[in-house]
């Protein structure tokens, strides 16, 4: 049996990792991946966390991750669409409209 | 035994998601979150929540995949990341934050209860465990949620409808 300290190590590595896509990339759609990424670390560290407390209901709240990222992802590309219909580029450095 | 599974697909979900960052091609990238997704899936299945690795697969390496890879081909970007970068300094920023944050979090693991054993009875994972808890406990929630898809998908239409206001 592998402890759960190992499952919340890698959901915090990979949680960096796509800290770091979303900081680093530049185009939406991989930033849009790398939040793909945090929320798949965010879930591996709520199914250890539901195994270490002894209740299904960690893998409940994962399935309600999953609907909201489903939602989020939907939403997200049909903005960038939006935009690329807009702007005939993508690149996130470029819409700096609403900044003040 | 599960400890070398786990090893072997905590790899792949590192190197999958390492690519899906250093790739420039943004297919190359939504192929690397396929892998990636899959090896979480098999941690899934490592964890003995086979209901989850199920839905993972499905929803998750089939469906919003499927969407990104759609987009990419609708959107076809290709090389918005090859000029300088006018934000250079915004790099070493993000390297320093992330490096702060996984700090922090060693710490915290470290310090926190994980160190106690648990209680070792791998907990049901199956979809009647998790199917039970839905409907009784989590029944609120539950149709909570389809109502954010149902708004999701209005808004999708919304969005991207050819005489959008």
């Amino acid at each position: 049996m592998v402890p759960e300290s190992h499952y919340v190590a890698l959901s915090a590595v990979l949680f960096c990792m796509g800290v770091v896509g979303v900081l680093v990339r530049r185009n939406p759609l991989v930033i849009f991946m790398s939040i793909e990424l945090m929320l798949n670390a965010a879930n591996l560290a709520l199914v250890a966390f539901g195994q270490r407390h002894g209740t299904s209901e960690g893998q409940v709240l994962v399935f309600f991750v999953l609907c909201v990222a489903a939602a989020e992802v939907a939403v997200g590309l049909a903005i960038i669409v939006a935009i690329f219909r807009l702007r005939r580029r993508l690149s996130v450095d470029e819409l700096t409209l609403m900044r003040w | 035994m599960a400890l070398t599974a786990f090893w072997i697909l905590a790899a792949l979900a590192v190197g999958s998601a390492t690519g899906l960052l250093l790739r420039r091609n943004p297919i190359h990238s939504a192929l690397f979150l396929v892998a990636h997704l899959a090896s979480v899936a098999g941690l899934f299945l490592l964890l003995r929540a086979e209901f989850l690795a199920a839905v993972q697969v499905i929803v998750y390496a089939g469906a919003i995949a499927v969407l990104f890879v759609f987009a990419i081909m609708v959107l076809i970007p290709g090389k918005e990341e090859t000029g300088p970068d006018p934000l250079r300094s915004q790099r070493l920023l993000a390297a320093g934050a992330t490096g702060v944050l996984l700090v922090l979090v060693g710490l915290l693991l470290r310090s926190a209860v994980l160190a106690s054993p648990g209680p070792g009875v791998p907990v049901p994972g199956g979809a009647q465990a998790v199917g039970r808890l839905l409907f009784t406990d989590y029944l609120f929630p539950f149709e909570v949620t389809s109502v954010l898809l149902l708004a999701a998908m209005v808004g999708v239409l919304a969005l991207t409808r050819r005489d959008a206001p």
